[in-house]
């Protein structure tokens, strides 16, 4: 809902490997509620939702791209573009808000130099926001990949930040890029 | 059980049970590593085969995790460790005793209470939706039946016919939780009327409400009574088969409602059949995808259709055309996890609790600035006050509880001074809140209104799906005048323009999400329009919450002078002497903050 009108990008090629998907296709066929499913799994394929992804999937199901484009759009979980290899999910629950959620995600955002939604240039990371995550007890938290951290202050987040940078950055300089081509499950 | 029972923490088998809870909050505090503790404790003491460790659902006092409860005795121990897990089974291997210096205490150096029934938090609750959470293993369906689930079940099936079913639930004055608070014996006797030989019945777990878990709570907990409770009303209206749809957030609950599906389907208490009945219904799983406004009825059998969640024009309503067009009944997580309990203890037990039109209880999201905060479940009736100071202890740190937001972004901001309003459907509706799914967030003084209706706006005009004009521009209209006001530019009128608007975006919309988005910012306007008219007029913001409006100061009597300040500044705006008090540019301040991060004696604040 938040994203703006893409439609022309879907013309262009995204170059996803499209076999990976057509057994949740297959699966899926002839049961007409199951879209919202088929992009889901497609989803955990390849991380996002890739263009040709998405015109394999209305041409499998009969249906107009528009719907399929309509439908991945609407939902917040679906993303069209690649995202960082780890996702941080800054809670703004109202418990997290009035905790000072706004004041992490300025340092979170200060510190990574990427805005909310965005992914930072090295793909490392991407910083959004959700609605609430449901640990209100333990506020304001955020998520980052499996893992959460709760009862934040600038001070602790900034600390996180700081360690999952050079994380990242022991990832890149030690584990050779052929080890890093995971086949997607 | 009796529903006066407070949290009686007693095993199915008598025997002795760790209860540790494995709520998404006390995982977070490392509650998975406590309970390995103490299963390793437990085998290397020779006691594994007395003493079990449960890994149960939310036990509520969500700060204090991991939470632990020994039965039989109900002895509580908060924020348990690894190192204290070891401590407490050494003891409760040799003289079955507990360990003093881990128990709970209210506060420094008060006595420590022993019995997790005890503590202030749970003293005044009353659990009936919650009656098997953080007492059961929520992924072993053995552990649920010996503390009678499914009893209500076997009772509808063996003694009810769908008539005095739904008799017996309009009587006991049960009405949906969800936050509209139709009568669910009514909603059942609609569906069951409606022409068609196909009907659902759907389970709505699409719990959106920022500040609300309660609903992830129960399915983490125990989702055999939402399963239970499902199966019973689908028998009540005639339907055999059904989904639940759940928020795609909530991975854990997710996982455990799918076992609890598969457990009891091999014991024939759901599929073809049931416990040989003849009668047969079918469960599925749908996640959902992230859109609050699916919490909608009409919106959210778009989503499970496979399209766009957007509502539509009622009438016709779901009891009559719902999914495929079939007639359909909608019950949220809570309404089905009373059922059972109703069938079981009669309708009478039920009533008996609440008052006038509000019956039974209702299980809150007590979180914000709020000593104790968790999941509580109280029955109708109470004040709010007795909830927020009673059981969530007040706002502690010294600070003043000045409202309290009912209801999130469809409800609205009690102050102190109507704390005495009593929970109930239309007491609150009367002083503009609503009972509403059951989130509420308590703020102090430090919490600025006009921003907190900023964040609500903001959360609802990213939601609304953009079908209704009013609420798709109504309510960036409103949120573009808050945001003005909160950066300091706002102007003469626009208090009066955000009013005149707000009633046409709850006039004109079409669903639930756009007739109550203004209502957050109406009771502020309503109850702390002096704000308003502050960061108007005098542009001032007396909690320092917005940024263009307030400002950085170092207190004098409390700074020493260190510089640590100064050094750390990245525009050079403090100034002074050594071990003297520094003052802060207000010309050259960026408003970061990092001087306040880096002062080890807490002088700077934002004001």
């Amino acid at each position: 809902m938040t994203e703006g009108c893409r439609c022309a990008d879907t013309q262009e090629h995204s170059g996803a490997d499209l076999a990976l998907i057509e057994p949740v296709l297959e699966r899926y066929a002839g049961d007409p509620g199951s879209l919202i499913p088929v992009l889901q799994e497609t989803q955990r394929v390849y991380g996002y939702l890739p263009k040709d992804a998405l015109r394999e999937i209305a041409a499998a199901r009969k249906i107009p791209l528009a719907k399929v484009y309509g439908v991945a759009t609407f939902y917040s979980q679906f993303h069209l573009r690649p995202r960082g290899e780890k996702v941080i999910r800054i809670c703004h629950g109202t418990a997290c808000h009035v905790r000072g959620a706004p004041e992490v995600t300025r340092v979170i955002v200060e510190e990574l130099g990427a805005k909310v939604g965005e992914t930072t240039e090295d793909r490392a990371f991407t910083i959004e926001s959700v609605a609430c995550v449901g640990c209100c007890g333990l506020a304001p938290v955020m998520i980052v990949g499996e893992q959460t951290h709760g009862q934040l202050d600038n001070v602790k987040a900034r600390t996180i930040v700081a360690t999952l940078r050079e994380e990242a950055e022991l990832a890149r300089g030690e584990i050779p890029p052929s080890a890093e081509e995971e086949e997607p499950a | 059980m009796s529903a006066k029972a407070p949290v009686e923490i007693t095993t199915a088998e008598g025997t002795t049970a760790i209860r540790i809870c494995t709520g998404s909050g006390c995982v977070m505090n490392g509650s998975l590593d406590v309970a390995d503790c103490f299963e390793k404790t437990l085998e290397e003491a020779g006691a594994h085969e007395t003493v079990r460790v449960v890994r149960t659902g939310c036990h509520g006092l969500c700060e204090n995790g991991p939470v632990v409860v020994v039965a039989p005795d109900g002895v509580f121990y908060p924020c348990v460790t690894p190192k204290m897990a070891r401590g407490i089974v050494e003891k409760l291997v040799t003289d079955g005793s507990y360990v003093m210096d881990y128990l709970f205490r209210p506060a420094e150096g008060e006595e420590p209470i022993v019995r997790y029934s005890d503590v202030p938090f749970n003293a005044s609750q009353q659990r009936i939706v919650l009656r098997r959470c953080g007492v059961v293993d929520p992924e072993d369906i053995d552990d649920a039946l010996g503390l009678g689930a499914y009893d209500g079940l076997k009772k509808v099936l063996g003694e009810l016919d769908p008539e005095s079913l739904i008799a017996e639930i309009k009587a006991s004055g049960l009405r949906g939780r969800g936050g509209a608070g139709f009568l669910t014996g009514q909603k059942w006797r609609f569906t069951r009327d409606a022409q068609g030989d196909t009907k659902y019945m759907i389970c709505n777990a699409d719990e959106g409400d920022p500040g609300a878990f309660m609903d992830r709570s129960v399915i983490e907990g125990d989702p055999h009574s939402v399963l239970e409770g499902m199966v019973i009303a689908a028998y009540a209206i005639g339907a055999h088969e059904g989904y639940v749809y759940v928020r795609a957030e909530y991975p854990l609950a997710v996982k455990r409602l799918r076992k609890a599906i598969e457990q009891a389907e091999e014991r024939g208490l759901l599929g073809d059949d049931i416990l040989g009945s003849g009668f047969s219904f079918r469960v599925r799983v749908k996640e959902g995808a992230g859109a609050f406004v699916c919490g909608e009825e009409t919106a959210l059998i778009a989503s499970i259709e496979g399209d766009r969640g957007m509502p539509r024009v009622r009438p016709p309503f779901p009891a009559t055309s719902g999914l495929w067009g079939k007639p359909t009944c909608i019950n949220n997580v809570e309404t089905l996890a009373n059922v059972a309990w109703i069938i079981a203890n009669g309708a009478d037990a039920y009533s008996g609790i609440g008052t006038g039109k509000s019956k039974g209880t209702k299980v809150f999201a007590l979180t914000g600035k709020v000593r104790y905060s968790g999941l509580v479940e109280v029955p109708m009736g109470m004040t709010v006050r007795d909830l927020v100071f009673g059981i969530g202890g007040g706002c502690g740190e010294g600070l003043d509880c000045k409202a309290v937001q009912i209801g999130g972004p469809s409800g609205g901001c009690l102050p102190e001074r109507l704390m005495d309003t009593p929970i109930e459907y239309e007491a609150l509706a009367e002083v503009g809140a609503i009972v509403g799914s059951g989130g509420l967030v308590v703020v102090d003084q430090k919490t600025c209104m006009v921003d907190f209706a900023r964040y609500f706006l903001t959360f609802t005009q990213d939601e609304s799906c953009g079908k209704c004009v009013p609420c798709r521009i109504g309510t960036k209209r409103m949120l573009e005048i808050v945001t003005r006001i909160t950066e300091g530019n706002g102007e003469e009128g626009d208090i009066e323009k955000l009013e005149g608007l707000a009633i046409d975006v709850k006039r004109a919309s079409l669903c639930g999400l756009g007739q109550t988005a203004p209502n957050p910012a109406l009771t502020t306007i309503r109850y702390f329009r002096e704000e308003y008219e502050e960061h108007i007029s005098e542009k001032r913001c007396r909690a320092g919450v917005c940024l263009e409006l307030s400002r950085y100061v170092i207190h004098a009597d409390s700074c020493r002078g260190c510089a640590v300040c100064k050094k750390h500044c990245p525009v050079g705006a403090i100034w002074g002497e050594m071990k003297q008090p520094h003052t802060i540019s207000v010309d050259r301040c960026i408003k970061c903050g990092v001087c306040v991060e880096h002062c080890p004696f807490d002088s700077i604040e934002r004001v």
